[in-house]
C-alpha cells in the first residue's frame, strides 16, 4: 500500500529520521488547534496518494489565522488526478540551504534493492541527470556504504554523517516494514547543517500485510473493496459506466484495453480469480450492483474447465432476485456454451462467441440508452 | 544451469525419458489435490507428495506422501517440485526443496511476500536451481508434461515458445495460436509478481537456441521493466526467429495495482507505452488484441522476417 506523506513521516519519526514539527487534520477546527500549537507561519499540504501536489495548488503557506481560514478549505477541497484530500498536513517552515534526494527502491528486474541518491532534490528524480545508484541486495545499508554514497553526491564532514545516518535509518525502516519504495524528496540541508526530510513516500508490499498488523491503520479500503478482498477478488473502481469482470488479471486488463479502444468507459476492474463458480460470479454481480454509475456489465471469462452453464446460472439468479436490472454482455469460453445461451435467451444477458462482439454490443448499448 | 528441456524431459534413451518425476508440495490441500489429479490425467509423472504430518499415507491410494522433501527426494530421485502450499508457508517449503536437491521449483501460490521470494531466489542461485513463479500458472511442454494449473484444452504440441506473465492470457493466446495451427514447443508462466524467479530474459535464454523452436510469443503486462530488458537483449544479441508480443494494461490507470501484485505503473516505470516502444525498436510487432497474435506471427513467418533485433522499422500493428 502507498502511505500518505504524514503516515510515512510517522514511520520516519519512529525510526529517528529528522523532520519538521507537523500535525495532520481532516477539518478546519482541528487545524485551528494545531495552528496554535505550531505557531505561524507554516505550510499546509494536501494529503493524497498521488504526486504533483505542488503544481495543483495543494501546498500553501499560512502566515496568519485569516490565511488559514481561506486556504485550508481551498486545499481540502482540491481534487488532484481524481484523488480527494484524505487529510491536510500543517508543517513548520524551514530555511533551506540545499535540497537532496535519496530513496531505497526495489529493483524488480535486478531483484535487489537499489539506493538512488542525488545532490539535486525537490524535482522528479527521472528528470535529474546526476544520480548515484547503488545495489544493496536485500536492502541492508551499512554505515560505510551510506558514507560512500554521501561522498558520491558531494557531501563531507558533518553533512556526510547526517546523510549517512538518515540513509541507514531509512534502510532499517525499509527492511522491517517490507517496503517496495522509501523515498525522501527533498531531503533538506538547513543553514545550521541539519538534515531534514521535507517529504516522504513509502510503499509497502501488500503481500506482507499479514506480518504487519501495525500498518493496518493506514489501510484505506472502501466497503466494496473490503468485500472483494474477502472473496479473493481484486477490484479497482473507476468513473466510467461499464463494469468489466473476468477471471485472471491479464485477461481483465486486456478486456479493459479493448473496451477503451472502442470508446467504452470502464466503471471498474474486477478479477474474480482463477476459476469461476455460480457463487463467485453472483458475488461479483452483487459488488458491481453497489458501484455508482454502472449502466451495464461486460463479462469475459476464459474457463478452460469451467462450464459456462454454471456461470449462466449466476446471471439468471441475479435477475430473478432483482440484484441487477441492467444489460450484461458476456463472452464465456468453456464447455456447454450452447446450453448456456439457451438458458439466457430471455434474460438481460447476451452471450457472444468473441470478446470483440461483447465489447461492441456493450459500447453500442451504452449509446442507445 | 541445465537445459530446461533436459530437466523436463530427460535425454532420449534414458529410462525416464518423457516421464520425469515430479513431487507436489502441499499435495493434500484443496488446490494441490485438484491440480495433482489434473496433472496426472495430462500425463505428468507425479511420483510423490509432501504434507507434514501425513507421511506414510497415500494420495488417492496410489502416490506416496512424505513428511519432508528430503525423504521424498531420497525415495524417488525426482528433481522437480510443484509448490501448492499457502503463501505464508512458501519460503519454508522452498528452502526445504532446494536443500533436498530440487533443480526446478514451480511456485504456484499467489500473495507471497516479495522478501520471501527474494530469499528463496538467493538460495536457488547458490544451488544453481531454477524457480518458476511465484504466482505462475506453471510450465509445460504440450503433449509431454504439465507442471501447474493450466487447463489442457488451449495447448497443442508444436514449435512456438510462449512466455507469459499472465495465466488466463496464456490460455487465451495459446488457444488462438493452436487454432491458427501454431502449436507450442513450451509455455513458461513468468508470473504476475513484482519479483520473478525466472524473468522474461531468463525464459528467453532457455528457449532461444532450441532447434525445434520456430518462433516466440511474449505476453507481457504493465509493471516493472522485464519486457524492456528482453527487447534490449534481443536488440543486443539478435534473435533470428519470428517473435510477436502482446502487452496488457494499456488503458490501466497509473499507480493502481491491476489484479497482479506486479501490475502497477509508478510514474513512467512499468508503463505499456515504454514496453511497446521498446518491442517496436527491436522489430517485434505488438498485437492490440489477443486474437491478433497469431495473425502477426503468421505475417512474420510468411515474410521470412525473423530478424528481430536489427534496426526495426515495421513495428506494431498501429
Amino acid at each position: 500500500m502507498r502511505l500518505l506523506e504524514y503516515q510515512a513521516k510517522e514511520l520516519f519519526r519512529e525510526y529517528g529520521i529528522r523532520l519538521l514539527d507537523g500535525r495532520s487534520s481532516t477539518g478546519i477546527e482541528e487545524a485551528r488547534g494545531h495552528a496554535e500549537e505550531l505557531g505561524y507561519p507554516f505550510v499546509i499540504k494536501i494529503q493524497v496518494p498521488v504526486g504533483g501536489r505542488g503544481k495543483a495548488g495543494g501546498v500553501q503557506s499560512c502566515s496568519n489565522p485569516d490565511e488559514l481560514e481561506i486556504r485550508y478549505p481551498q486545499v481540502m477541497n482540491l481534487v488532484i488526478k481524481g484523488e480527494k484530500a484524505r487529510a491536510v498536513l500543517l508543517e513548520k517552515m524551514a530555511d533551506i540551504k540545499k535540497e537532496l534526494y535519496v530513496s531505497l527502491f526495489l529493483n524488480r528486474s535486478k531483484r535487489c534493492y537499489t539506493i538512488i541518491a542525488s545532490s539535486e532534490g525537490g524535482v522528479e528524480i527521472e528528470s535529474v541527470k546526476s544520480q548515484t545508484i547503488r545495489e544493496v541486495g536485500m536492502g541492508d545499508v551499512s554505515r560505510e556504504t551510506a558514507l560512500e554514497v554521501a561522498g558520491q553526491i558531494g557531501l563531507d564532514g558533518s553533512l556526510a554523517d547526517g546523510f549517512a545516518d538518515t540513509l541507514v535509518r531509512l534502510s532499517r525502516l525499509t527492511i522491517e516494514k517490507e517496503a517496495e519504495l522509501a523515498e525522501i524528496n527533498p531531503l533538506a540541508i538547513t543553514p545550521g547543517d541539519s538534515i531534514i526530510a521535507l517529504d516522504g513516500k513509502f510503499v509497502t508490499d501488500d503481500n506482507s500485510n499479514f506480518r504487519h498488523p501495525e500498518l493496518a491503520k493506514y489501510q484505506e479500503k472502501s466497503e466494496i473493496e473490503e468485500r472483494a478482498e474477502k472473496s479473493g477478488f481484486s477490484l479497482v473502481e473507476l468513473d466510467g459506466d461499464i463494469a468489466v469482470v473476468g477471471n485472471g488479471a491479464g485477461l481483465v486488463m486486456s478486456t479493459f484495453d479493448m473496451l477503451s479502444d472502442s470508446g467504452g468507459k470502464p466503471a471498474c476492474f474486477l478479477d474474480v480469480g482463477g476459476g469461476a463458480t455460480t457463487e463467485s460470479v453472483y458475488e461479483a454481480l452483487t459488488l458491481i450492483s453497489r458501484i455508482r454509475g454502472v449502466r451495464s456489465i461486460l463479462v469475459n471469462l476464459y474457463g478452460g474447465i469451467v462450464k459456462t452453464t454454471v456461470v449462466a446460472e449466476a446471471f439468471l439468479r441475479a435477475y430473478e432476485s432483482g440484484l441487477i436490472d441492467m444489460p450484461v454482455y458476456a463472452r464465456l469460453k468453456g464447455t456447454e456454451s450452447d446450453k448456456a445461451k439457451e438458458m439466457l435467451r430471455d434474460s438481460g444477458t447476451e452471450m457472444f462467441d468473441s470478446v470483440e462482439g461483447a465489447i461492441n454490443a456493450a459500447v453500442l448499448g451504452g449509446k442507445k440508452n | 544451469m541445465r537445459d530446461i528441456f533436459e530437466v523436463l524431459r530427460g535425454s532420449p534413451g534414458d529410462a525416464g525419458h518423457n516421464k520425469k518425476g515430479v513431487i507436489v508440495q502441499g499435495i493434500t490441500g484443496a488446490y494441490g489435490s485438484l491440480h495433482t489429479r489434473n496433472m496426472i490425467s495430462y500425463g505428468t509423472n507425479i511420483v510423490a507428495g509432501v504434507t507434514p504430518g501425513k507421511g506414510g499415507q497415500r494420495f488417492d491410494g496410489a502416490i506416496p506422501i512424505y513428511n519432508t522433501m528430503s525423504e521424498a527426494v531420497e525415495a524417488t530421485g525426482a528433481r522437480i517440485s510443484a509448490v501448492f502450499v499457502p503463501a505464508k508457508f512458501f519460503l519454508g517449503a522452498a528452502k526445504e526443496a532446494l536443500e533436498a536437491g530440487i533443480e526446478l521449483l514451480v511456485a504456484i501460490p499467489e500473495h507471497i511476500p516479495i522478501r520471501d521470494t527474494m530469499s528463496a531466489l538467493d538460495m536457488a542461485q547458490k544451488k544453481d536451481a531454477r524457480i518458476i513463479g511465484p504466482n505462475t500458472p506453471g510450465i509445460m511442454i504440450p503433449g509431454i508434461i504439465k507442471i501447474g494449473i493450466m487447463p489442457p484444452t488451449p495447448f497443442k504440441p508444436g514449435k512456438i515458445a510462449v512466455l507469459s506473465k499472465s495465466g488466463t492470457l496464456l490460455y487465451e493466446i495459446s488457444d488462438a495460436l493452436s487454432s491458427a495451427g501454431f502449436g507450442q514447443a513450451i509455455t513458461i508462466g513468468i508470473g504476475g509478481d513484482p519479483v520473478n524467479g525466472t524473468r522474461l530474459i531468463d525464459a528467453f535464454e532457455m528457449v532461444r537456441d532450441v532447434p525445434d523452436i520456430d518462433g516466440m510469443v511474449v505476453v507481457g503486462e504493465i509493471g516493472g521493466d522485464s519486457e524492456e530488458m528482453l527487447a534490449q537483449r534481443i536488440m543486443d544479441t539478435g534473435f533470428a526467429k519470428p517473435t510477436v508480443a502482446y502487452i496488457a494494461g494499456r488503458a490501466a490507470p497509473k499507480e493502481k495495482r491491476m489484479g497482479h501484485a506486479g501490475a502497477i505503473v509508478m510514474g513512467t516505470y512499468g508503463s505499456a507505452e515504454s514496453k511497446i516502444s521498446m518491442f517496436n525498436k527491436a522489430n517485434i510487432p505488438v498485437a492490440k488484441r489477443p486474437a491478433e497474435v497469431p495473425v502477426l506471427l503468421a505475417k512474420k513467418m510468411e515474410n521470412g522476417d525473423g530478424g528481430s533485433g536489427g534496426q526495426g522499422t515495421t513495428g506494431g500493428s498501429d
